[in-house]
């Protein structure tokens, strides 16, 4: 379940259902050039059963956010702000051997690149195995019979003798199913995805994104699935929220999002996306302009450099104003409800077909 | 992995071979008849003649050349005696064989670097690991900081400090000598005290510097990570997941410093006195004593190339990608 159900004005959106509820969130990092606000006021809650995908460019805050839940960050040069609450438990000031109970055992990631994720030096079966020993205390064997079972269950052919195979010795698309056997092994209620198809290759995607799917209805896991293709997460996600410079700019569900979106950033998003049965006349628009700078992100609408429609806006509210983002369905913007709906009927629609 | 070997070992012996004909022939071309230089003052033709006959000086290059070669596996006959093998030869200067030369010589040698590289080893990967596990902190900047300084240092700068505090000046050790390890273990790593640790103090530097960058590299590893992500102690993810990566460059390292020394530390050798393949090695090509000056070379060419081996069977059991299916 997302936020959409919830009645507007309703603060800290931690329903009963909501499993992690991520409110205010502000992540910093300092560096030599200064402070990198890479997350600055976000929140959104994830179900049990449900997919909330989060999409933006690189450097949008997407993987920050989900290293953050999982206490991954580099604790000597990031501040962390805000509530994070997994299951009625807080999060940012959890301690570091709470953070290793949980880790891998409640919550798993599964990150974008196999090839680097996975160590070279330990067997697939020995890297699957070790979090279930770690979290359950089961003995080598049994772990190494999980191990297995595990490989069998995201389909790499002969688990019996390919548990004791090295990454290298495994395919693209086999490692990143030997990733997720190792996030699932222990069963996790959240499983957070960053990117977890993009070093793949279509066909191999597709496949991984039905894995996901499938063990998601077996295991009842909440999935946050973090990608900047929107294509996978129309296919993936229950609920989306859109990122730019480290806020959450527009939300809902997804179908509604694509098909209705209604912040310029999002219109900007689909207009640059090639479209399968569009004309080949139709130019792709990218959006015009660099993303921002998180050391010194843009006053008001951190938007508003680039965005086309600041004319719409009476006085200068754009740059000095930031918008809020509603309850529910929502976009952060200061255009209004008809602008937004008549603006993009007009200018945006024609060009998606 | 055995074919590899057995390829590895034939090169080896190549290679081994090229070094002993580069040398042979390398040494021919000093503008200087070898029997005059042994010949001394009162030198007769016939006296030459002589000399150069027992040399065997007298036979084409080629022909000396495979005497040499061919000495090594079977042994030679000399008018002295019989050298057998691995003969590398008669010095021109003290008549003595070349391998017995070697032999005595090695013992001094095999302890220097045995001993510094216990010690080397033990602070150097300690200090770099500590330095990296609390990096950013007050002890990862002493441990960096002087491992820096000491680095710049030189053998032959701390060694005559450290003889001048220690032995000179209170007397508390004695000048570094060699006596055998079978004879008295206790005597043997008293008189190789101050030689150990002025060497190791140097490598040490090195071998901090090295660990820490390596291990804090490896620690922003994605894999490492990942181990993270599993919710492993972090203990364990600094020691299995980083450190294993960390080894290789390590090893790599490890293998032509122990190569270097174990064909002779001549600096630390002069430096303290003792005569060990260092000293062998200058104080023959300085007399243009050419079997000796081949002999070491061929000496020292072999723990390069042994060592070459081991690396890279190491390496095979650090990283699976390496290993030969």
């Amino acid at each position: 379940m997302s936020t959409l159900t919830k009645t507007e004005g309703e603060t800290a959106p931690t329903g009963p259902e909501s499993f992690l509820s991520v409110s205010d969130l502000r992540v910093r990092f300092s560096t030599e050039d200064g402070i990198v606000k890479a997350v600055d006021g976000l929140s959104f809650d994830v179900a049990r059963g449900r997919t909330l995908g989060i999409v933006g460019e690189s450097g949008s805050g997407k993987s920050v956010t989900n290293l953050t839940v999982l206490g991954l960050h580099n604790p000597k040069n990031t501040t962390v702000e805000g509530e994070i609450v997994l299951d009625g438990k807080e999060l940012v000031t959890a301690t570091e051997k709470e953070m290793e109970k949980l880790r891998g055992n409640k919550v798993a990631m599964i990150f974008q690149d196999p090839l680097t994720a996975l160590s070279p030096y330990y067997t697939v079966g020995r890297q699957i195995a070790e979090p279930f020993m770690k979290h359950t205390g089961a003995s080598k064997k049994e772990a190494r019979a999980r191990a297995i079972e595990m490989l069998t269950k995201v389909g790499i052919p002969q688990p019996k003798s390919r548990v004791d195979d090295y990454p290298h010795q495994f395919s693209g698309g086999m490692r990143q199913r030997a990733m997720i056997a190792m996030a699932l092994v222990c069963d996790p209620d959240l499983l957070i995805a960053d990117e977890p198809t993009t070093a793949l290759d279509v066909t191999v995607q597709a496949q991984i994104l039905d894995l996901l799917k499938d063990l998601q209805q077996e295991f009842g896991s909440a999935i946050v699935f973090i990608t900047h293709d929107l294509g996978v997460i129309s296919e993936m996600a229950d609920d989306l929220l859109v990122m730019y410079a480290g806020r959450a700019v527009e939300r809902g569900s997804t179908a509604e999002v694509l098909r209705r979106p209604r912040h310029p950033y999002t219109w900007g998003l689909l207009s640059s996306m090639p479209r399968l049965g569009g004309s080949i006349d139709q130019a792709l628009t990218p959006i015009p302009g660099t993303p921002p700078s998180l050391l010194n992100p843009p006053s008001g609408c951190p938007f508003h450099p680039r965005c086309a429609f600041t004319g719409e806006v009476p006085g200068d509210r754009c740059s000095t104003e930031r918008p809020p983002l509603g309850e529910g369905r929502a976009a952060a913007c200061h255009l209004t409800a008809e602008q937004k709906q008549t603006f993009f009927i007009d200018k945006i629609q024609p060009r998606l077909r | 992995m055995l074919q590899f070997l057995v390829r590895r070992l034939i090169g080896a012996v190549v290679i081994m071979f090229l070094i002993g004909a580069f040398t042979f022939f390398l040494f021919y071309t000093i503008p200087q008849d070898f029997a005059e230089l042994s010949c001394g003052k009162n030198c007769s033709p016939e006296n030459i003649a002589v000399i150069r006959e027992n040399l065997g000086l007298d036979k084409p290059i080629t022909a000396q050349f495979w005497e040499f070669m061919t000495g090594i596996v079977a042994g030679r006959d000399f008018a002295q005696g019989h050298c057998s093998a691995p003969c590398l030869g008669m010095s021109f200067d003290s008549g003595e064989f070349v391998w017995d030369s070697i032999m005595d010589r090695f013992p001094l040698t095999l302890s220097l670097t045995v001993g510094g590289l216990v010690i080397f080893l033990i602070l150097g990967l300690g200090s770099g690991l500590l330095a990296a596990w609390k990096r950013g902190t007050a002890a990862d900047k002493l441990v960096s900081g002087a491992s820096i300084v000491l680095s710049s240092f030189q053998i032959y700068f701390l060694g005559p400090i450290v003889l001048g505090i220690l032995v000179y000046q209170s007397g508390i050790m004695e000048n570094p000598s060699y006596k055998p390890f079978t004879e008295n273990p206790v005597t043997w790593a008293i008189g190789l005290l101050i030689p150990w640790l002025v060497m190791a103090t140097i490598f040490t530097a090195q071998y901090t510097r090295m660990s820490r960058s390596t291990m804090i590299e490896q620690l922003q590893e994605e894999h490492v990570r990942t181990a993270r992500a599993k919710g492993m102690k972090q203990r364990y993810v600094f020691f299995r997941y980083a450190w294993r990566g960390s080894l290789i460059p390590i090893v790599t390292i490890l293998g032509m410093d122990l190569s270097a020394l174990l064909s002779g530390a001549v600096v630390t050798e002069f430096t303290f006195d003792l005569a060990g393949i260092g000293r062998l090695a200058v104080d023959s090509s300085l007399t243009k004593d050419l079997p000796v000056t081949m002999g070491v070379m061929l000496f020292g060419a072999f723990f390069i190339l042994l060592l070459n081996i081991l690396v890279d069977l190491a390496y095979a059991y650090i990283d699976p990608r390496v290993r030969l299916s």
